[in-house]
């Protein structure tokens, strides 16, 4: 063998920064750093996720993909508006991640972007609230009710036309194959690109980077200079897409391109009907009293039913409902 | 040698080889991690150089 030249990019010939066997491409960074928004760009259009005159709300949690997605949706020129849920976490996470957020935007010139802190506004962090919540609710779960909750709210009041969300490939791909082990069929009908809202206080839920894979996204940032927490919530450690996303890898590394194949298929099965979900039964949904968002059980929604066990009493929604 | 930095795990392995190659040596998945050198992203075929000094960033996520 002579001389290896080493990998160069495809566009230009310099040496690559990234090969990417699953696009039989690789690319330098001035390249690669064109090749991610067009490619983000191209999925928002295919998936019809919002117009170019949208307002967007960025989930932002400090992690890379979130960060990614805002300074992507800025780069292509969309009015994206971060959301940033201090969930009041202990051990500096929160307090490190909120850092983050707020370094990413002074960077970019004072990037809008909205802080709801959870203590604040409900009088109770969420690992305060998952010790209150008795029947050993699991934080994660906890979390989930709670960011939802302040997301739609934030959206419906701010006007928003979708809330953005930084699930890559790999966390589609990883929940697919998980639902797919257990055929979970509720989940795998409503797994999909985009989430059309349902009731006026819902909001339309899109993932813009899908398609990407978390390595690319890992490498967008990096290459972009994002400074991102690096560190797991300490609530989600071991979670169990982590083992999921390690055997998708495993199947990588045979087959380049089996994670982007196994999702963009199964998206493509559901649409021309090939496999099909019941669909779910209309169930009778009511406005929340409290909050106006839909439930099935009762007056309350489960977020507002939350905060009336007596353990709560010391929590309690302050200002949200003060108005 | 080179060495090779993941966190607070340091290995080290003679020079010569692809990273990729000495991503798995350390017995790591080369899909699981970016590598860096001199502040740089460089590409798994890259071939590492006597006293080379790369750090690894784990691309994986939970949640
Ligand atoms: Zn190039
Ligand atoms: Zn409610």
């Amino acid at each position: 063998m002579s001389v290896r030249r080493g990998m160069r990019c495809r566009k230009c010939g310099a040496p690559a920064v990234i090969n990417m066997p699953q696009h039989k491409l690789a690319l330098c960074e001035e390249h690669y750093l064109e090749w991610v928004p067009a490619r983000v760009g191209q999925t928002i259009k295919r998936f019809r996720m919002f117009r170019p005159e949208d307002k967007v709300l960025v989930a932002v949690s400090g992690g890379k993909d979130s960060l990614a997605l805002w300074d992507i949706l800025y780069r292509l020129g969309y009015a994206a508006e971060g959301l940033y849920i201090d969930l009041g976490i202990g051990g500096g996470y929160s307090a490190e991640s909120k850092a983050k957020v707020e370094a990413f935007a002074a960077a970019r010139g004072g990037l809008p972007y909205r802080v709801v802190d959870v203590r604040e506004t409900y009088g109770c962090s969420i690992p305060e609230l998952a010790r209150r919540s008795r029947r050993g609710a699991k934080t994660c779960s906890l979390c989930g009710l709670v960011k939802r909750h302040i997301m739609n709210r934030v959206a419906y009041e701010g006007g928003f036309a979708a809330i953005a969300t930084g699930h890559n490939l790999d966390d589609e791909a990883a929940v697919l194959m998980q639902n797919t082990l257990h055929w979970q069929a509720g989940y795998l009908g409503r797994q999909a690109p985009v989430l059309p809202s349902t009731h006026p206080h819902l909001a339309r839920k899109v993932k813009p980077l899908c398609l990407m894979y978390e390595r690319e996204m890992a490498a967008y940032s990096l290459v972009r200079g994002i400074d991102y927490i690096y560190d797991e919530c300490p609530y989600s450690v071991g979670a169990k897409t982590i083992f999921y996303k390690e055997l998708l890898n495993q199947l990588e590394g045979r087959s380049p391109g089996a994670k982007l194949h196994f999702y963009l298929s199964f998206l493509k099965a559901k649409e021309e009907g090939t496999i099909r979900f019941a669909e779910e039964e209309a169930v009778q949904m009511q406005d929340c009293r409290r909050c106006g968002q839909p439930t099935t059980a009762g007056d309350l929604c489960a977020f507002c039913r939350l905060w009336e066990r007596p353990e709560m009493a010391v929590c309690g929604p302050a200002d949200e409902f003060e108005a | 040698m080179v060495k090779l930095i993941l966190r607070d795990k340091t290995w080290e392995l003679p020079a010569g080889m692809t990273v990729r190659d000495a991503i798995k040596k350390a017995g790591l998945d080369p899909h699981a991690v970016l590598a860096m050198r001199d502040g740089k992203l460089i590409n798994e075929e890259t071939l590492t150089r006597p006293d080379d000094v790369i750090t690894l960033i784990s691309v994986i996520s939970g949640g």
